[in-house]
């Protein structure tokens, strides 16, 4: 507020009045209350603090006054802009505000629809447990065999102590070559690949070997002409039974959990003596005297067929070159696709075979 | 092998109250594997009844029943009053059937009574105004042989009423049926398994074959004459003479149930007697009608070509490595496998000489295995029998048809050759504790081996042990260790994880066979596993060329189906069979793949050889297998079908094409780090203008693309099938140790399109490389746009390129990027004959 100026006549500009200048402001902020959009308050910003706004027009008259007048004027209308803008300001950030909120509810979609326009696919549970195996071995120091499917009959049979004539031979149901005298075979067993190790490296030798062997069975519910197995083969000074039994049991719970077990019974094989056969403590019931009666999946045993194992036998060492006076060994062999049959509860074994996606889709990547 | 439990404990003293299924359990855990219990089921009261009084009494619904009143001796319930002769004790049964009378032996199901071919327990029941107080029994209800037409009548005097039927009818025996191995020859009769069984319970054993026959001379003029010209053949040979059997004289009814609940048919009893011994001490029996012979028996080889038919009426055609028993005619048996039909037993016959002989074991399984011939005798031949039984089984079976069939044993045996002496096998005495791992000192060893029968000798660390002759499969020290062990107990086996020395993981084709199918599965792919026959129809609907080198296979002498003769040599042969039934079975998109072996065959067929097993072939030796062996490389396989992406709610999908097959595989090797190149190929089964080759140093190792309609429809599949199938182990091999190293500037990027105008046919591909690698300041080059039509040329199409253009080193100057632009233009104008489209 300056102090009555008797130096000169004091010409009135009467936009630069101080009335006229809280006039113009208050209705800038009128206005800008009023504004609903930010459109709206675009127009409000051109009409009241834009080029050719009252306030705009006012600030030009400044110039106009005299000087002693022109500070007082300045800080009057410079005032009001300053209420206007920061008014301006405060109300873009709230339309903002508003209009995003508005927007996002109108965004808003149902995350419920399904999408389904490229599944993922799916690996069978034959490749994915038998990686599961070969892992398992894996972290024990064993490596992983691999062998020819179309086979030597040397190497499928003499090899391991499967003479011509041996009467187990003709009880391995075998797919020959043609002609006969090619004398070779489809492997019937993942053996031939631990006679090729055997054959080809110097012990100590651990090596898992799984695999897709034949049989001439008639495809049915139980039986198929083309299966898979994984055998494992151990040869190192001062091997027993012992070990043989604690990599099974080691096997065992790695695959089915802590607490399994295995139980060997005497059996017959020509590649290993002594033989066992191999059971394994029933996953379900865990033999445990209240829930083994009713189990249906060991019917009752307490221990459920896994596979067959033993020493190996020396002659086998002989025809691949080890000196059996030095080195023992064990080797055992279990069903890969009898182990997915009967952990997830699969009637038909033909299901793993005839190729329908909904079979394999469940398993996913990995097991 | 079936063995009746009542047979069985007649030679092993086993305790009163063992139960059958304790018993299994014992057998099973020392070396006999139970398959499975036989048994009837039937539990009783099942009794003997007389029909005492019969009424007929005609039903409204025109059936007449028989109201009895039937004597069940201690069963007997007086206080039924509405019967007929209710004065005498009996009970009042209902009965339908009508082929007995008053008087008549009956068997009788009291209530309790379980019959399984029923399936409920019997009771008292109401039935045409009577209470049945039981039920009168047919075969067929106790799930026997015989006629189901009508009741049990049973011979009059064979039972007196209240006599347990059970027993009377052989219906609770318990049969045990064991897995035999193939090692164990002497499992195979009820006196090895009651060996067994003395020695897994410990308790005494009582050898069939131990019972003092009375001996015969062997040169008594009765002794039919024998000459063993090949002792390698048939090193004992024993016959016995057993003249004037009566024809018509039955096999006693015990005999005959023992030998049907080990699993063979009554037939008569001379050859149910053979096979009587035969299941008894485990030595096949041959009975030769005498009037049939002519002449000496002769054992010798087979002549190659000599033919013989046996008595299964099959016309074999023989060979030296076969033995053969002949006469004067000619052969007359197969040795130790069948008899021949000229000179077998009949109904007539009377006179029978017994063979019982010893044969080599291999001979006969190579013979069993050529004439495709299993016979009981040979099942038990070609494993090995007891050698010294010969003379003790021929014996046993004659005084069986002198007992039963009023024959007279002729004076003089036959016996040729000696049983072979076991040879002794020397081990370690601690061998048994080394192989196992189980505590077994000098001394359980010893005990263990003697338990089995043999023989042992302890001399300082060294055990001398003889089998005993039944044996045969005793030759190794190692058998002697689980001799040893099946005594100490296979449970006893501690467990010890063994320490492996430092492994070296998965080899890099394992690694990378994963790597590959988790890709695969990333793209979508479901994989499936499918068998690898295959044969000319699917090259067929696969419209392979005559010449196509698939179409050459490895071929199986024994298929399962004519139709699949031998292996697949392509992936796509399962993956359209597995795509057929997947269509079938509703599916629309279905997308799989398959990664396994293919069969290529040699160039050249040749033998695997087959060497010896006396010592390690030599590495020439191991290196002739891979020369004979087919390739057998693994390949990826895939089809799709359908949508690629799928229509929905979010609007239409998109079909699988061509580009989508051959996406597949670009990721594929991408994820291998190998550069393939994409080539147009015309290759079957693919669509002609649709089909990429896959190309790797210059080396076509896959193709990718539309499958040819033709194709499709010989399969019935949908129109636009697409398929890839590429040599995994191509792309293995060339995917290296270490990836690509990260390459890239920092500098800003300049981008520039390019429309170049080329023949329609020209190949897009090769062009955007030529384009990549114009300049070095060219990043890449992406097609963007394909257009033909009126702005361009008849004929011509314009390829519209997106080009990113940068310096390793600094910003790009407008000249830069203009020498760049030309560059371009220029390779494009000069290797494709491309312009610039204006
Ligand atoms: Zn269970």
């Amino acid at each position: 507020m300056s102090a009555p100026n008797s130096s000169y006549d004091p010409v009135e500009v009467t936009p630069l009045r101080s009335d006229e200048i809280d006039r113009m402001r208050d209705e800038a902020l009128a206005a800008i209350a009023a504004a609903v959009t930010l459109d709206d308050l675009k127009q409000v910003r051109i009409d009241h603090v834009g080029d050719r706004s009252p306030i705009a027009l006012a600030n030009r008259e400044i110039g106009a006054l005299q000087p002693q007048a022109r500070k007082e004027a300045g800080q009057r209308v410079g005032q009001a802009r300053g209420a206007i803008n920061q008014a301006l300001a405060a109300r873009t950030a709230e339309l903002e505000e508003a209009e995003e909120q508005q927007a996002l509810v109108t965004e808003a979609v149902d995350v419920t629809l399904p999408w389904d326009v490229q599944p993922i696919g799916a690996r069978h549970p034959v490749t994915t447990l038998s990686e599961h195996i070969a892992d398992i071995f894996v972290a024990m120091g064993w490596e992983i065999a691999e062998g020819p499917e179309v086979e030597a009959e040397w190497l499928n049979f003499d090899a391991l102590n499967l003479g011509p004539d041996h009467p187990a031979r003709t009880m391995q149901d075998t797919f020959w070559v043609t002609p006969e005298r090619a004398a070779m075979v489809l492997r019937t067993h993942t053996s031939p690949v631990q006679a090729r190790t055997m054959l080809t490296r110097t012990p100590p030798i651990y090596v898992a070997c799984p695999g897709r062997v034949f049989r001439t069975d008639e495809l049915d519910a139980t039986h198929s002409p083309v299966f898979h197995q994984v055998e494992g083969l151990a040869i190192d000074e001062g091997l027993s039974m012992a070990h043989l039994k604690g990599t099974l049991d080691h096997f065992a719970q790695a695959i089915y959990g802590d607490g399994m077990t295995t139980r060997f019974r005497p059996s017959y094989f020509p590649f290993t003596e002594p033989s066992a056969e191999m059971d394994l403590l029933c996953y379900v019931c865990h033999n445990e005297p209240d829930a083994v009666a009713a189990c249906r999946t060991c019917k009752g045993e307490g221990w459920v067929e896994w596979g067959g194992c033993g020493v190996v036998n020396p002659r086998v060492l002989i025809a691949c070159g080890i000196d059996p006076e030095r080195y023992s060994g064990f080797a055992f062999g279990i069903g890969i696709d009898r182990t997915i049959t009967s952990r997830y509860d699969i009637a038909d074994l033909r299901d793993l075979f005839d190729g329908d996606i909904r079979f394999t889709e469940p398993f996913g990547v990995e097991l | 092998m079936k063995v009746p439990v009542s047979w069985l404990r007649q030679y092993v003293d086993l305790p009163a109250d063992l139960s059958t299924v304790d018993l299994a359990a014992r057998l099973t855990a020392f070396d006999l594997k139970l398959e499975e219990i036989v048994s009837s089921g039937i539990s009783g009261p099942l009794v003997v009844g007389r029909v005492l009084n019969l009424v007929k009494e005609e039903q409204k619904n025109g059936k007449t029943i028989n109201w009895c009143r039937v004597d069940v001796g201690a069963h007997n319930d007086p206080s039924v009053p509405d019967a007929p002769g209710e004065d005498v004790p009996s009970r009042g049964i209902v009965c339908g059937a009508h082929n007995f009378v008053e008087g008549d032996l009956v068997v009788v199901s009291l209530p309790g009574t379980v019959l399984p071919a029923l399936g409920f327990e019997i009771s008292a029941r109401k039935t045409y105004g009577h209470v049945s107080d039981g039920m009168i029994c047919s075969s067929a209800e106790l799930g026997l042989p015989g006629d189901a037409s009508g009741i049990i009548v049973l011979e009059p005097g064979s039972a007196a009423p209240g006599d347990d039927a059970i027993a009377l009818l052989g219906l609770g025996e318990e049969v045990l049926d064991l897995e035999v191995n193939p090692d164990r020859a002497y499992a195979l009769s009820l006196r090895g398994v009651a060996r067994d069984a003395a020695i897994a319970f410990g308790v005494p054993f009582h050898d069939p074959a131990d019972v003092e026959a009375e001996t015969v001379a062997t040169a008594g003029p009765g002794a039919y004459p024998v000459q063993v010209q090949d002792p390698t053949a048939c090193p004992v040979f024993a016959a016995l003479t057993v003249t004037g059997v009566d024809p018509s004289a039955v096999t006693p009814p015990w005999l005959a149930q023992r030998i049907e609940l080990a699993g063979m048919r009554s037939i008569s009893l001379a050859v149910d007697v053979t096979n009587y011994v035969m299941l008894e001490l485990g030595f096949p029996i041959h009975g030769y009608d005498r009037s049939l012979l002519k002449g000496p028996l002769v054992v010798r080889r087979a002549s190659d070509g000599e033919k013989l038919t046996t008595l299964d009426g099959v016309t074999r055609t023989l060979t030296a490595e076969d033995a053969v028993v002949t006469d004067d005619r000619g052969p007359v048996g197969l040795g130790g496998v069948m008899g021949g039909e000229e000179v077998e037993m009949t109904s007539t016959t009377t006179d029978v000489v017994i063979e019982a002989a010893v044969w080599t074991a291999p001979m006969i399984a190579r013979t069993a295995r050529t004439q495709r011939l299993t016979s009981e005798a040979a099942k038990r031949n070609e494993r090995g029998v007891d050698p010294t039984l010969p003379a003790h089984a021929a014996r046993r079976v004659a005084d069986l048809l002198v007992e039963h069939g009023g024959g007279t044993l002729e004076d003089g045996l036959t016996l040729i050759g000696e049983a072979p002496v076991p040879a002794d096998i020397v081990l370690r005495a601690d061998l048994s504790a080394r192989v196992t791992g189980v505590d077994i000192d000098t001394i359980a060893a010893v005990e263990a081996l003697e338990a089995n029968g043999c023989a042992v000798e302890v001399d300082h660390d060294w055990l001398t042990v003889t089998p005993p002759p039944w044996r045969p499969d005793l030759t190794d020290p190692y058998d002697v260790v689980e001799d040893v062990l099946r005594v100490v107990g296979y449970d006893q086996v501690p467990s010890v994880i063994p320490v492996a020395p430092a492994g070296r993981g998965l080899s890099v084709a394992q690694k990378l066979r994963r790597r590959a199918g988790n890709i695969l599965a990333g793209e979508g792919l479901v994989e499936v596993k499918t068998f690898p026959f295959a044969g000319p129809a699917d090259w067929d609907r696969m419209g392979l060329p005559a010449d196509d080198v698939r179409r050459r296979q490895v071929l199986l002498e024994n298929p399962l189906s004519a139709e699949e003769p031998g292996l697949t040599t392509t992936l796509l042969s399962g993956l359209l069979r597995s795509l057929v039934l997947n269509i079938g079975r509703g599916h629309a998109d279905v997308h799989i793949t398959e990664t396994g072996r293919v069969f290529l065959p040699q160039a050249v067929e040749a033998e695997a050889p087959i060497y010896g097993v006396d010592r390690r072939p030599t590495v020439e030796e191991l290196d002739a297998f891979a020369a004979v062996l087919p390739h057998q490389p693994y390949h990826v396989g895939l089809v799709m079908s359908g949508e690629r992406v799928r229509s929905g709610w979010a609007g239409a999908g998109r079909p699988v094409t061509w580009a989508d097959a051959v996406a597949v595989v670009r990721h594929l090797a991408t994820a291998l780090h190998v550069d393939i190149e994409v080539e147009a190929a015309d290759q079957a089964p693919w669509h002609p203008g649709r089909c990429a080759a896959i190309v790797l140093d210059g080396v076509t190792i896959g193709h990718a693309g539309e499958l040819h309609p033709r194709v499709l429809k010989a399969y019935g599949l949908p129109p636009r099938v697409v398929a890839a199938e590429v040599d995994l182990d191509a792309l293995i091999a060339a995917s290296p140790a270490v990836g690509p190293r990260p390459d890239f500037s920092a500098y800003p990027v300049a981008k520039e399109d390019l429309a170049l105008v080329v023949d329609v046919s020209a190949a897009a591909g090769p062009l955007a490389t030529t384009l990549a690698s114009s300049s070095p300041l060219i990043e890449s080059a992406r097609l963007f746009d394909v257009y033909t039509g009126e702005q361009v040329a008849e004929g011509k199409k314009s390829l519209a390129f997106a080009l990113r253009l940068r310096a390793p080193d600094r910003t790009l100057t407008d000249e830069d990027i203009k020498g760049a632009r030309e560059a371009a233009v220029s390779a494009a104008a000069s290797q494709h004959g491309a312009t610039l489209r204006t």
